[in-house]
């Protein structure tokens, strides 16, 4: 319907979202392990990542457009799966370590190899991704199968040459990066010079080069003297996209701290404190949750961030710090619900947030498959659900609404029939098309805008 | 924001939350820990608060009928008591509280449906006047040793005004001489009047009349909040287990500037939630 000026821009509302694809199983009843638990696009948007509460990595592959096909673009396929972690136990304290990937990061890719950091809540691993497509033949004294000739059967020699096999993906642990975090890692992000990246628990961040295991830098460290003095922890931290020894950190009260590391060596007084002061008549038994910070993302051009909390997204201009510049509700209607959603432990939730590939298109989840993207020039969101039921390719979504209170008119949801257990809490989007990536609890759904 | 929950069953809740986050895999979260403790010191809060203003209702009939029957002219303090009241060392985080937007329960007392419930509405908690010695049981989540501690409720609650019976200071409320019976609370310190006296120029500005204020120690952060209705022991004794640890959420010391807090549950909970070690270190496995 619409036309797109470029490729990558355009609003939320201004394209129309088609279904593409869904991956993961179709029956209800869903194995833990298969639990989706993170999901991010490489660099050049052709390979797309997905961890799961089970250690597993799968790395999706968008096939090259095909010129003469050119009413879509390429679907994902399942380029390599691995094992990236697995259980642990920590004899010391007698603690179950868990494999579920809590973050991958791609690097920008500088050879054949593709690399990706992958981590669970305390060993950050540096992987390769690599191709094999053609294999050595004509041994002289190995068979085909393996198995070694009798020497004494060699009547001539022969150079072994390469010959084209079926592709094949190898995934191999390049570097293993433990014992650094004594808290739970929620975040890592690789800086922009493409050496060094930081990791980030609870109460600290430790800045690692990516050749180097066996040491890494502490940058923050929040934990007080006495614990029993504890009132915030770190929720998420990234380095911004171009500045090289800027990075910030979000917190369990709400606020964001921007660190420069030429500062000091150890960044605890940070450069900008960004902190919204809260609306007293919002007050609450559960304010401290609803204001934690899930997730901060830099925008592209690293001018604005965003962060996540229960209720809402917010945009912050990093030259001012007393309010966020923007703020959309994603939900408002459950702050009166707030009191079950702590009962049933949803308050907990941790949603993510993206950008999309020019900063103008703001998108997270919610419950009931839902999610929501805020187009922040035309100022519209649209409501979205990612279901099976608009599984047919090209298919249009439908925008979806929520009722609130009072009468409920037709194709609206009222607030009571929300699943709950319905949350789509990552999400990402293509760096430079309109695809976008969303993970329901256990499958990953693939939407494109319409091209027509 | 109305809550559908009374705050007892958000403290039961808060409890089991972090009971069984114990057993979770991948061991305790501390973001989520801390998370549920602000709840359970929310709703602490406010279950003190009812509970004084239990107290209160309960003081106000007696006067009522010490009134009739004493048939005493006394010219009216209250609103400017609490007005006076200042708390020294009341912190920040607690005295932010006060708009707590709560429901609290279908049986929560008058005062407390009011949205000006935490807003001054209130009247002095000095106006108690009990002062129970009441025993709390106390759970260790670390050692799992149970202790019971005597102890009373925080003078400096009830006696922040001159209508403080316990402290026998010339406090004109009417009847309240009668009550007068009750021994001034004892600290495990046993402070001595003299002591009390010094303390009286912290409180702040004296109620209009002269009367000085009934010289209050400051509460130390091992007293807790007394239950003096053994109904609730239960709960209390709930409380108490939390009574110690995560004192960072109170920790910040107001300047003596701040407007002195409305609400004295506030206040009491500050004390009684100042010292939250016991728990923290149970959550905290590291």
């Amino acid at each position: 319907m619409m036309v797109k000026e470029e490729k990558g821009a355009g609003g939320g509302n201004d394209i129309q979202w088609c279904f593409s694809q869904v991956k993961g199983a179709i029956d209800d009843d869903v194995a833990e392990a298969d639990i989706i638990s993170t999901v991010e696009f490489n660099h050049s948007g052709e390979l797309l990542a997905t961890g799961d509460k089970g250690g597993r990595v799968v790395i999706f592959q968008q096939e090259q457009e095909n010129k003469i096909q050119s009413h879509s673009r390429g679907e994902y396929n399942v380029y390599s799966t691995f094992q990236s972690h697995e259980p642990e136990f920590d004899y010391l304290k007698s603690l179950e370590i868990e494999e579920k990937i809590n973050k991958i990061r791609w690097l920008p890719q500088k050879n054949a190899a593709q690399f990706l950091l992958s981590t669970n809540d305390k060993t950050i691993k540096l992987w390769k991704i690599s191709e094999r497509d053609k294999r050595p033949e004509g041994y002289n004294l190995k068979e085909e199968d393996g198995r070694y000739r009798d020497p004494t059967t060699v009547t001539t020699l022969r150079v072994p040459v390469f010959r084209p096999m079926d592709l094949m993906v190898e995934a191999s642990p390049r570097r293993i990066f433990a014992n650094a975090h004594t808290y739970h890692i929620n975040s890592i992000s690789i800086n922009s010079d493409y050496e060094t990246y930081l990791s980030a628990d609870d109460l600290r961040i430790n800045l690692w080069h990516l050749e180097i295991t066996d040491r890494s830098f502490n940058i923050v460290d929040i934990k007080p003297a006495n614990m029993e003095e504890l009132t915030e922890v770190i929720t998420a931290a990234e380095f911004h996209p171009n500045s090289c020894n800027t990075f910030v950190y979000s917190s369990s009260k709400g606020t964001i701290r921007l660190c420069d590391m030429r500062a000091s060596a150890l960044c605890d007084r940070h450069s900008k404190l960004f902190e919204e002061p809260e609306d007293p008549s919002n007050r609450s038994f559960f304010s401290e949750i609803i204001s934690s910070i899930s997730d901060v993302k830099f925008s592209h051009s690293g001018r604005y961030m965003m962060t996540r909390d229960y209720l809402s997204v917010k945009i912050w201009d990093l030259n001012m710090e007393n309010r966020p510049v923007e703020t959309y509700q994603v939900h408002e209607y459950l702050r009166s619900k707030l009191c079950s959603l702590y009962e049933n432990d949803c308050i907990f939730d941790k949603f993510e947030c993206c950008w999309n590939g020019s900063d103008s298109v703001v998108m997270t989840g919610s419950y009931n498959n839902f999610f929501r993207m805020f187009d922040r020039n035309t100022k519209r969101d649209i409501t979205l659900e990612a279901s099976r039921e608009n599984n047919k390719p090209r298919t249009v979504l439908k925008p979806r609404k929520v009722c609130a209170s009072g009468k409920r008119k037709k194709d609206e949801i009222s607030v009571d029939s929300l699943d709950f257990n319905k949350k789509i809490l990552h999400t990402a989007w293509h760096p430079k098309e309109n695809i976008i990536a969303v993970a329901t609890t256990n499958n990953l759904y693939i939407f494109q805008d319409k091209v027509n | 924001m109305e809550c559908a929950l009374d705050a007892q069953s958000l403290i039961s809740i808060s409890l089991r939350k972090i009971h069984s986050s114990r057993t979770q895999r991948g061991g305790i979260k501390l973001h989520k820990n801390l998370l549920v403790s602000y709840v359970l010191r929310n709703a602490r809060q406010l279950y003190l608060s009812e509970r004084y203003a239990e107290l209160y209702r309960r003081q106000q009939q007696q006067q009522q009928q010490q009134q009739q029957q004493q048939q005493q002219q006394q010219p009216p303090h209250h609103q400017h008591q609490h007005l006076a009241y200042a708390a020294p060392g009341m912190p920040a985080s607690a005295a932010d509280f006060g708009p707590l937007q709560l429901g609290g329960g279908g049986d929560s007392p008058a005062p407390a449906s009011s949205p000006g419930f935490y807003r001054g509405a209130y009247p002095a908690p000095s106006d108690f006047g009990v002062h129970c010695s009441s025993q709390t049981t106390v759970l260790d989540l670390d050692t799992h040793v149970v202790t019971t501690v005597e102890n009373g409720y925080l003078h400096q609650d009830c006696c922040a005004s001159a209508h403080c019976p316990c402290c026998g200071q010339g406090a004109p409320g009417p009847g309240l001489a009668s009550a007068a019976g009750c021994k001034r609370k004892y600290y495990p310190g046993q402070e001595e009047d003299e002591d009390d006296e010094e303390d009286a120029g912290d409180l702040g500005a004296e109620p209009p009349g002269g009367v000085p204020f009934a010289p209050c120690k400051r509460a130390r952060f091992e007293d807790f909040c007394p239950d003096s209705s053994p109904d609730a022991s239960n709960i209390s004794n709930l409380i108490s287990i939390f009574g110690s640890g995560f004192s960072g959420l109170v920790s910040r010391q107001p300047d003596s500037s701040e407007q002195p807090p409305p609400l004295n549950g506030q206040l009491c909970a500050k004390q009684a939630l100042a010292s939250l070690g016991a728990w923290t270190r149970a959550i905290v496995a590291f």
